[in-house]
C-alpha cells in the first residue's frame, strides 16, 4: 500500500530542477506550473489514494482507505453492514474495533454490544481493542500505526486528531464506516486548506492546550468546517507529538474535517522507533495557496479556559479565577496523554486536592497506566486524592467515569463543554482548560491560573 | 427532488450532536422511545411542535456539531422530520444525513425571515425554497449530482444493496 505517490515523484523532479536551475528551466517551470493546479501535501494523499494525477478542492473522489475504525458505540456498524449485505470486511488487517467509550461496560445493553463486536471481530478476523488497552485514538500512534500520507477513517469525531503525523484522518458516521469495510474505499469532496501559523515563545506553564482555546476563542467553532486545518509555524515545530495531537484533536472543535502538520524528525522519530513499515511522505508545492492564513503570537498568551457552554467562549483564566469547582477531569484523548499526566503529577507533588473538589484522573492508555507506576506519577496522584479510573473515553462523553449532576461545574483538560456534554444534565458546566490549570484548580477548588503568584 | 411542508423553526447556531440526542440515551434502539429525546438539550417542546405543527426543521449555522453520532439524524427521521434547512452543519452530521436519507439544504435567509406554521416548497436540484403563503424565493447551494443520487436511492444503504445485487 505505501508507494511512492506520483505527487510525491513530480514535487521531487521539480524539486531537483529547482535547485539547478538556469533562466530558461525557470520559464519552463512556470509555463508548467499554469497547467498542474497546486496541491496542498493532504490533496497528494488524496490523489494517491483516489489514483489520480490531480484533485482540486471542491472535487469529489473516492479514495482508498488505509485504517477504517469502529469504536463501541456504533454496534449500528455490524446492523448496516448485514443490511447492505455485506459478508466479509475488505481487509481485516486494516480494521479495527475499539472497546474505549464505554468501558468496562456500565449497563446490560452496553455489555450486549461489546459482546456483538467481540462475536463481529471473531468473525472477521479483523483487530479488536479491548477493554483494558484504552483510547484508539492515543493507542494507534503508540503502536506506530498511524504514518504520514495514510487515510485513517473511524466513527468518531476526534479521528483528525491523526493530522499531527501528517495523516488524513476524519471521522465518519456509522453507516459510512459500513460502506467501507464492504469496499475499502470512501468518498470525500476535495477540501480547502486553511493554515494557522504559530508564533513567538510561550511562557511558563503554556500548553498546546491554551493555544488551541486561543484559536478557538479567535476564530471560533466553526472557521475549519469542510476544510483541513494545518498547524505551522516556528512553534509546533519545537512541540513533542503529543502536544502536537492537542491542537489537531482540538481542530475537531475549529469545524475540521482533517488537520494537518507538516511531518519533520520528531515525527518521522516517533514512526521510526515504533515501526520498520514504509510509507510516503507527501509534500505540498512551494506555491500552494491556502484558503485563508492566520497568524497567532503565543508569546504573551496566558493560561486559557473556555466558560459554558461553548468551546469558543474563551478567556484568560486570570481574569475568571475563584468560581467553585466541583470536579476536575483530567483524562481523554486530547487531556490524558503523558505529557498531562506529568503536569499535574508535577504540580501535585506532595500536595492534597482542596476537600470541597475531586479528581477524576483517566489516562489514556494502559502504557501510559504503566509507566506512571514505574516513574511514580501514579503514587503522586494517588497521595493527593485522585480517583484514578481505567483507561477509555468514559468521562470525556459522558458515558461513564465522572459523570456530573445539574448545578455542578468541572473543570476538564479534555475537548467539549456542549450542554449536557459530561452526563446530560444541560445545567452541568464544564470549563475547558490545560493540565496546568486543572491540576492549579484541583488544589484550590476554584477556577485557578497555574501562575498563582509568579504571574508577571 | 421536491417536497413541501409545514416548518418548525429553531433559529438558533452551533447546536451539538449532544444536544440533539444526549449521549447517554445511545443505547436505546427502540425508535418511539429516541424520538422522546429529539433536541432534548435545546429545547423541549421541539419534539411536539415536530408533531403538531411541522415536518420541515429550519435552523441556524453549524447544525450538528460535535460528535459522530448517527443518533442525530436517526432521531430527527424517528420524529419525523422530513427535511432540514440550516445555514450550515457540522460535517460529519452533514454526511450522516447523506447516507441516511435526511434531505437537507444549506440556506442563509430563511431561518431570519419564515414563521413557525408557514408552509414551504423545496426544490432540491434547483436549489430554491418558495415559501408557499407569499410566493417569495430562498435561494440555496444546489446539493451536487453525487448526493442527489443517494437521496433518490432514500439513503446509501439502499445504494450499497443495489451494487451487491448486481455483483451476485
Amino acid at each position: 500500500m505505501h508507494h511512492l505517490g506520483t505527487g510525491t515523484l513530480n514535487n521531487l523532479i521539480l524539486l531537483i530542477i529547482y535547485f539547478g536551475m538556469e533562466p530558461a528551466e525557470v520559464n519552463l517551470m512556470s509555463v508548467e506550473s499554469n497547467r498542474k493546479p497546486k496541491m496542498h501535501a493532504v490533496h497528494k494523499i488524496l490523489a494517491a489514494a483516489a489514483g489520480k494525477e490531480f484533485v482540486q478542492p471542491g472535487e469529489i473522489i473516492t479514495a482508498k482507505v488505509d485504517i477504517a475504525g469502529i469504536n463501541d458505540v456504533y454496534l449500528i456498524v455490524v446492523k448496516s453492514f448485514r443490511e447492505m449485505l455485506g459478508e466479509k470486511v475488505w481487509n481485516p488487517s486494516k480494521t479495527y474495533i475499539f472497546l474505549d467509550h464505554n468501558t468496562p461496560a456500565s449497563d446490560l445493553r452496553v455489555a450486549e454490544a461489546h459482546k456483538a463486536f467481540r462475536e463481529f471481530a471473531g468473525e472477521q478476523g479483523c483487530h479488536l481493542v479491548e477493554i483494558n488497552e484504552g483510547i484508539g485514538h492515543n493507542l494507534l500512534p503508540e503502536r506506530g500505526l498511524v504514518r504520514p500520507g495514510e487515510i485513517i477513517v473511524i466513527t468518531d469525531s476526534h479521528t483528525p486528531i491523526h493530522g499531527a503525523f501528517g495523516a488524513f484522518a476524519t471521522g465518519l458516521g456509522a453507516t459510512d464506516i459500513a460502506a467501507v469495510l464492504i469496499d475499502g474505499a470512501t468518498w470525500f469532496k476535495v477540501p480547502e486548506v486553511v493554515n494557522v501559523r504559530l508564533t513567538g515563545k510561550p511562557r511558563r506553564n503554556i500548553t498546546a492546550k491554551d493555544m488551541a482555546l486561543q484559536i478557538l476563542g479567535k476564530l471560533g467553532p466553526d472557521f475549519g468546517i469542510y476544510k483541513v486545518i494545518e498547524f505551522s509555524g516556528p512553534v509546533v515545530g519545537t512541540l513533542s507529538m503529543d502536544e502536537r495531537t492537542v491542537l489537531t484533536v482540538m481542530g475537531t472543535e475549529m469545524g475540521a474535517k482533517s488537520t494537518y502538520i507538516k511531518p519533520d524528525k520528531i515525527t518521522l522519530d516517533h514512526i521510526t522507533q515504533r515501526t520498520s513499515d514504509s510509507f510516503t511522505v507527501h509534500t505540498s508545492d512551494t506555491d500552494f495557496e491556502y484558503a485563508e492564513e492566520y497568524e497567532f503570537d503565543v508569546t504573551d498568551l496566558r493560561p486559557q479556559v473556555a466558560l459554558p457552554h461553548s468551546v469558543d467562549n474563551v478567556r484568560n483564566v486570570e481574569d475568571v479565577e475563584g468560581i467553585p469547582i466541583h470536579q476536575v477531569f483530567v483524562g481523554s484523548c486530547t487531556g490524558g496523554k503523558r505529557h498531562d499526566i506529568e503536569i499535574v503529577a508535577n504540580a501535585l507533588k506532595g500536595k492534597k486536592i482542596a476537600p470541597t473538589t475531586r479528581l477524576v484522573v483517566t489516562m489514556a492508555t494502559q502504557n501510559i497506566i504503566r509507566e506512571s507506576i514505574e516513574n511514580g506519577n501514579y503514587q503522586i496522584l494517588l497521595d493527593a486524592g485522585a480517583c484514578i479510573t481505567s483507561p477509555g473515553c468514559g468521562g470525556c462523553s459522558g458515558l461513564l467515569g465522572g459523570i456530573i449532576a445539574g448545578g455542578e461545574r468541572c473543570v476538564s483538560t479534555a475537548n467539549r463543554n456542549f450542554p449536557g456534554r459530561m452526563g446530560g444534565s444541560v445545567d452541568a458546566e464544564v470549563y475547558l482548560a490545560s493540565p496546568a490549570t486543572a491540576a492549579a484548580t484541583a488544589l484550590t477548588g476554584k477556577l485557578t491560573s497555574p501562575d498563582g503568584d509568579k504571574r508577571a | 427532488m421536491k417536497i413541501t411542508g409545514k416548518v418548525v423553526v429553531y433559529n438558533h447556531d452551533n447546536i451539538s450532536t449532544d444536544q440533539i440526542y444526549p449521549s447517554p440515551y445511545g443505547y436505546i434502539q427502540d425508535p418511539g422511545e429516541m424520538a422522546e429525546h429529539v433536541l432534548e438539550g435545546a429545547d423541549r417542546t421541539l419534539k411536539d411542535r415536530f408533531k403538531n405543527v411541522g415536518k420541515i426543521f429550519v435552523t441556524g449555522s453549524n447544525f450538528g456539531c460535535g460528535s459522530s453520532r448517527e443518533f442525530a439524524v436517526i432521531v430527527l427521521k424517528e420524529s419525523g422530520v422530513r427535511a432540514v434547512i440550516a445555514k450550515s452543519a457540522g460535517r460529519i452530521w452533514y454526511r450522516n444525513a447523506v447516507n441516511l436519507g435526511l434531505p437537507v439544504l444549506f440556506c442563509d435567509t430563511l431561518s431570519d425571515s419564515i414563521r413557525e406554521g408557514n408552509e414551504i416548497e423545496i426544490d432540491f436540484e434547483k436549489g430554491i425554497i418558495r415559501e408557499i403563503a407569499t410566493g417569495s424565493i430562498h435561494r440555496c447551494k444546489v446539493p451536487g449530482v453525487f448526493i442527489m443520487e443517494i437521496y433518490k436511492e432514500g439513503g446509501i444503504k439502499q445504494l450499497m444493496r443495489k451494487k451487491a445485487q448486481k455483483r451476485v
